[in-house]
């Protein structure tokens, strides 16, 4: 099979340029911790207002400035509805779902997850500027989807 | 002598009982087209702010309605009936009894799946968009209907093989033609995409949305799903890059750079298309980082078929350009054919997957995919992949296979609207994905109806943006009209003729490794690299299955 001189080349290069982007990437995930979010909790999607800590969905600090937030997703609203910490606060999400699949993100930042029913999802971040944070449900879920929303106030 | 075969060979014409089965799959895919241009113009100007819909219709059906119609119908129909023309046209003209039999039986067991699942959109039992993720519950027959129309295509690509075995056995020891390798490759691929989808369908929704199984193991269902999701753009894109390779040369009087290496770019596409689906679950729980990074390199390996593409088919254009009197470094780019529709719309459609290919690259990052996931970004990426790349070359395509199957002509006159209906097309597709992605990258979330959240500062922002999409949107579906027009026009009412169906030649006798045609080796090669990369998470997706999920109406 015959491979012309130039073709050898441009598929050299493409080839080395995928395999340090692969490289790049799984560096950035197992050496740097940068990992999606991959929680494996599961939780009976039915029971969830039985089950604690969802069963008082809430703000818990467990640091000087750090936060774990247990939340509910559920057609079409996120409980608590609004979350208040001080700036420089970093917040540990742990959400899971009452009913259908639903989406967790804050425009413009890395926090961005799907929330499935008999599991619980995870992410963390630390909130540096003052000011409103929109949260929105980024996974159809039904009639009112597009008001599915919530906000943290950092202050 | 040379000469004269090759006169010969171009002048196939599908004959009239493999014509009619093809044209039946072109008409439905563009009745469908119609239908999801309209629903997709709507949601464009609802999002833009320009319109609100009447009561009686949710935003969410015509969504679901866009999707299933444009992604599944119009898609999988036009495949089929484009397939199945160019293996008659490769097989003398002709295909087999069986071929036919099957054709038909599949267009029928099609046409009912549609019908029954587009009641039931139309009923708004079934707004649950074309990935119907449990536990969002449709009536039974929107799931029953969507089998059908996978069972269907299968059926169809029986009678492909059907008539790829018959040709193998009247021409013992030869290699295939391009077209029929390519097209047994895209089944092949479609065969093994659509099975766990079956699976998902007929073992998962169908018992659980009668009410025969009390709940659904969620994330199974949309492993399942995604298992076939991704396999599904590349059905959607093998069958675009056979226009390239194989029609394309011809039409712009070239020749084909490399029969081998096209075969070679089809095994890479069939075989790592498939074991990748973690890609589109890299924000989910209850899947672990490190499937996740197996499926993300595998799915990078596809940089290699695409760079392999990309340059065969410069090769091919800079050689015609070339031996057309083309001189210096970009003289030859000045002979191509610029003004002949047959050329210039698969070739727009070749630089809109530039950026696509490289949006994707992003997509399928373990960490670039937490900004985009599930943003408005990613309706922006598959509206250039499939909706530029492709379907500007299923127009191509369409522009010269109508008129060569219903025995009319593409007329000069045709063909510069057809040009204009290509300009709009991109013009549009390019001014709406630009505010998609720049959207996405603000955080806008795809599938949403309009809404500002409560007067969010924030949403308003992006209202204006939103406008500038629906504004494309609306040129698309200006573009979708001049389309329907000249099809009908060409199917119908263009002087009667014969249009040529072009089949592109290698330049000379070139060699390919017989081990290319060998489909037992690529298939266990796949069967391996599936089994890698799925056996396990599936395993444990069923033996630590999550509590099950009950049926939920929740539109």
């Amino acid at each position: 099979m015959h491979l012309h001189r130039y073709e050898k080349i441009w598929l050299w290069l493409g080839g080395a340029g995928l395999a340090i982007f692969i490289t790049l990437l799984a560096i950035n995930a197992f050496a740097m911790g940068m990992q999606p979010p991959s929680d494996m909790q599961m939780i009976d999607p039915q029971k969830v207002d039985q089950t604690p800590p969802f069963d008082k969905p809430g703000l818990k600090q467990i640091g000087e400035k750090e936060y774990d937030a247990y939340m509910t997703a559920f057609a079409f609203s996120y409980a608590p509805s609004v979350i208040e910490v001080p700036v420089g606060s970093k917040i540990n999400f742990h959400v899971t779902s009452k009913d259908v699949v639903h989406g967790f993100e804050i425009p413009k930042t890395n926090i961005n997850f799907m929330v499935v029913p008999g599991h619980v999802n995870s992410a963390s971040m630390t909130f540096d500027k003052p000011g409103e944070y929109l949260i929105l449900c980024n996974e159809y879920c039904g009639a009112g989807h597009h008001v599915m929303a919530t906000k943290i106030i950092v202050k | 002598m040379l000469r004269l075969k090759t006169e010969q060979t171009n002048h196939v014409q599908v004959d009239k009982p493999s014509a009619r089965l093809s044209l039946a799959f072109i008409i439905v895919a563009f009745a469908s087209l119609s239908v999801g241009a309209l629903a997709g113009m709507l949601q464009g100007m609802v999002r833009g702010g320009v319109i609100h819909l009447p009561s009686w219709i949710n935003y969410y059906q015509i969504l679901t309605a866009h999707g299933v119609l444009l992604g599944l119908v119009f898609t999988t129909y036009f495949i089929v009936g484009f397939l199945f023309s160019g293996m008659a046209r490769t097989n003398g003209g002709s295909l087999t009894k069986t071929a036919l039999r099957f054709g038909w039986t599949g267009f029928y067991t099609m046409l009912i799946g549609t019908l029954m699942a587009a009641f039931e959109i139309i009923r708004n039992n079934a707004s649950v968009l074309y990935t119907f993720y449990a536990p969002l519950k449709a009536e039974p027959a929107f799931y029953i209907g969507s089998a059908l129309l996978v069972v269907g295509s299968w059926l169809a690509g029986y009678g492909m093989i059907a008539n790829y075995v018959a040709w193998k056995k009247n021409h013992k020891g030869q290699r295939s033609p391009l077209f029929a390798y390519m097209a047994i490759a895209t089944v092949a691929l479609w065969q093994v995409a659509t099975t766990p989808l079956a699976i998902e369908v007929l073992f998962q929704l169908i018992p659980w949305s009668m009410g025969w199984v009390p709940t659904v193991n969620v994330i199974l269902s949309r492993t399942l799903f995604w298992f076939f999701g991704h396999p599904l753009v590349y059905f959607w894109l093998m069958p675009a890059y056979i226009g390239w390779y194989v029609c394309v040369p011809r039409i712009i009087g070239g020749k084909i750079f490399s029969d081998a290496l096209s075969r070679v770019a089809f095994v890479l596409l069939l075989l790592f298309s498939i074991p990748v689906g973690f890609h589109h679950q890299l924000m989910e729980p209850g899947i672990s980082p490190a499937w996740k990074m197996i499926h993300v390199a595998l799915t990078l390996i596809v940089v290699l078929p695409s760079l392999m593409t990309a340059f065969s088919m410069f090769a091919t254009f800079e050689t015609t350009g070339r031996a057309k009197g083309g001189r210096g470094l970009y003289g030859w780019f000045k002979h191509l054919p610029w003004t002949d529709v047959r050329f210039f719309a698969p070739f727009i459609g070749m630089l809109f997957f530039i950026p696509a290919g490289t949006g994707g690259i992003i997509n399928a990052s373990n960490q670039l995919n937490a900004v985009v996931h599930n943003t408005i970004w990613v309706t922006g990426h598959f509206h250039i992949t499939v909706g530029a790349a492709v379907a500007l070359t299923f127009y191509g395509i369409a522009y010269w296979l109508v008129p060569h199957l219903t025995g009319r002509t593409l007329t000069k006159k045709a063909n510069r609207v057809a040009m204009v209906q290509i300009v709009f097309w991109s013009v549009g597709m390019f001014i709406m994905s630009t505010a998609m992605h720049y959207l996405g990258l603000q955080g806008v979330p795809r599938r949403t109806d309009y809404t500002d959240y409560m007067n969010n500062a924030e949403a308003l922002s992006w209202i204006p943006w939103q406008r500038v999409m629906g504004f494309g949107g609306g040129l698309l579906f200006v573009s979708a009209v001049l389309l329907i027009g000249v099809l009908i026009y060409l199917g119908k009412f263009a002087p009667k003729g014969n249009e040529e169906y072009p089949i592109g030649e290698t330049d000379g006798e070139q060699y390919t490794p017989a081990i290319l045609e060998r489909w037992p080796v690529w298939l266990s090669v796949l069967a391996v690299l599936i089994i890698l990369a799925y056996a396990m998470p599936i395993m444990e997706q069923i033996q630590h299955a999550p509590p099950g999920s009950p049926p939920l109406r929740t539109w």
